[in-house]
């Protein structure tokens, strides 16, 4: 028969085990799925997998090009859209956002970075997408920009806070109109934790889907003209997962492994940008 | 900018949905009649399957993300505690579509061989593990969720537990406590607002996936409680029936989906991030998990 204090020993021994168990049953998913991504996507990665088209349903070969070159055009154009509003309301929030206007931009961000993404899909749908008459690689172009502009800027305005107050205090004694301290001083001091929170907007919308479906809707064929619909991976995923053939299987898990790639390399971009500050300081 | 952006996508919503809310006003919250032939819609299956599978998602991963914060903040060795939460946190950087890839040709297989078996054997008698198992499933569905979410709650909880000041450890331990005792009966009350905000944040990611549920829920209308059937979800309503959506109420009636499920993520995101800058004061929440 156990005393009370060892029952109570034994029992958080238990506890601090679980938790340790929590800790590799959390980790387990992650090991599965990349297991799985480069066990069934290696073998369909070759040279035909980047440089040829999809083939006709039922064909074997065929490649994902299309979605590969759309992928980049409508993350790049999205970037290009979203990335300077998001910092630039950033530096606003930070530099002058004081009182309950900041207050509520920044409550508003943080809920809106929480919004479904197919809310902004449907949005886009309504004020681009109509008006326009047919779907178009910039309408999806536009709701990654608008899914970007709320990370973008929660990121942007933490790492100017971070500035210390006495480099803004240095530069105004010098002379420094208050725009430039901004400018030339603090958003310089600040850039590669910018450029983090950036990397990390591009990593996590290139892996969406949701906002291009009825924006972007995908395209069999290889298309460069943003106004065109046009494929991207995330988009050849879905679309070959849910078909019937298992050449198409095959292949989505190749756009999965390049996918998931791709986003790995933003993300790890991301860390080594924060990082870089680090070792300079 | 942004507050105009959120005022945008709030009346767009509603001004499209006006259509279908002035034709059935709020029998459409509890009809479960969705016929685009007849042109009546009720969207309780969907508002229906989305709170349960978020639901079930909760119920598995709360715990376990518990666990691997308390874990890394209180019982790991130092060395172990960055890489082991940067593996938890990459959990968050893999795209939905790849998550409803894996549940397809992955998961639902393996539920199929063993899990669900055993489910029907221990628990068959109970209405929640009736029927059929034909794959896409409630069930699935929450599990590859409960993988989903469990890194944003997990990666906030850590931000709470290791701001609560280490006086309070050391306090609870002086008293005679043992490890455990400490963390359940000093640490955990202290951080209760945030850790609660955390689950909120994720029921708020859980409730608007789009992707992932789309795939694996099996996208049928209809009211069932057993998990182990297919239902639908309002993100994957709108997925899957928007860009076919022809008639004028039909479209309606997914816009009015739309604000539905934009209303209650807001709410369910703005108690969250209360709840976490009273602990954080004013730092995003989750900026951690990429």
């Amino acid at each position: 028969m156990m005393n009370r204090r060892d029952r109570r020993r034994l029992f958080s021994r238990l506890m601090t085990t679980a938790t340790l168990a929590a800790a590799l049953l959390a980790v387990l998913p992650l090991f599965l799925i990349f297991a799985y991504l480069v066990f069934k996507g290696a073998s369909s990665v070759n040279v035909d997998f980047f440089i040829q088209n999809p083939a006709p349903p039922g064909v074997s070969g065929g490649g994902v090009a299309n979605a590969i070159v759309g992928t980049g055009i409508v993350v790049g154009v999205g970037s290009l859209i979203g990335l300077p509003l998001g910092v630039g309301a950033g530096i606003y929030l930070a530099e002058y956002g004081s009182g309950k206007l900041a207050y509520t931009v920044r409550f508003v961000a943080d809920v809106l970075n929480g919004t479904p993404s197919i809310i902004v899909g449907v949005f886009v749908f309504t004020w681009f997408v109509r008006p326009m008459g047919h779907f178009s690689a910039l309408a999806g172009a536009v709701a990654l920009a608008i899914l970007m502009i709320p990370m973008v800027t929660r990121t942007t305005e933490e790492m100017i806070r971070l500035v210390p107050n006495s480099l803004r205090e240095a530069a105004l004694a010098l002379g420094y109109t208050r725009w430039r301290t901004s400018l030339a001083i603090v958003v310089r001091t600040a850039t590669p934790g910018i450029m983090t929170g950036a990397l990390v907007a591009v990593a996590r919308i290139t892996g969406e889907t949701a906002p291009l479906l009825f924006t972007a809707l995908g395209n069999v064929n290889f298309r460069t003209d943003v106004m065109e619909p046009m494929q991207t991976l995330s988009l050849q995923v879905y679309a070959y997962a849910v078909g019937p053939f298992p050449e198409w299987h095959r292949l989505a898990w190749g756009a999965a492994l390049v996918l998931v790639a791709l986003v790995l390399t933003f993300g790890i971009a991301a860390r080594y940008a924060t990082r870089a500050k680090y070792e300079a300081n | 900018m942004v507050p105009a952006l959120f005022l945008a996508l709030f009346l767009d919503l509603f001004v499209s949905s006006l259509p279908t809310i002035k034709e059935f006003g709020f029998e459409f919250l509890y009809s479960d009649t969705w016929d685009p032939v007849a042109d009546v819609y009720g969207a309780a299956p969907m508002i229906f399957g989305t709170i349960v599978s978020s639901i079930l998602a909760l119920l598995m991963a709360v715990p376990l993300a518990l666990g691997v914060a308390i874990f890394l903040t209180e019982f790991a060795p130092r060395w172990l505690r960055g890489p082991v939460g940067t593996l938890v946190e990459l959990l968050a950087a893999i795209p939905s579509v790849v998550y409803g890839l894996w549940g397809i040709f992955v998961l639902i297989p393996f539920l199929r061989a063993f899990v669900v078996p055993a489910l029907q054997g221990v628990l068959g008698w109970t209405p929640f593990f009736s029927g059929t198992f034909l794959g896409n499933s409630m069930l699935a569905a929450g599990i590859i969720l409960a993988v989903m979410i469990l890194p944003y709650i997990s990666a906030v909880s850590r931000e709470v537990l290791q701001a609560v000041p280490n006086s309070q450890r050391e306090a609870a331990m002086a008293l005679g406590a043992t490890r455990w005792e400490a963390v359940w009966t000093a640490v955990l009350p202290y951080g209760r607002a945030g850790v609660t905000g955390a689950v909120v944040l994720g029921l708020g990611r859980a409730l608007g996936e789009t992707m992932a549920v789309t795939m694996l829920i099996g996208n049928r209308h209809g009211l069932s409680v057993s998990l182990l059937e297919p239902g639908y979800s309002m993100a994957a309503a709108i997925a899957n029936e928007f860009a076919e959506a022809t008639s004028r109420l039909h479209v309606a009636a997914l816009f009015e989906i739309g604000l539905v499920l934009f209303v209650i993520t807001v709410v369910v995101n703005a108690a969250a991030r209360l709840l976490v800058w009273r602990v954080s004061s004013g730092s995003s929440a989750g900026s951690r998990a990429i």
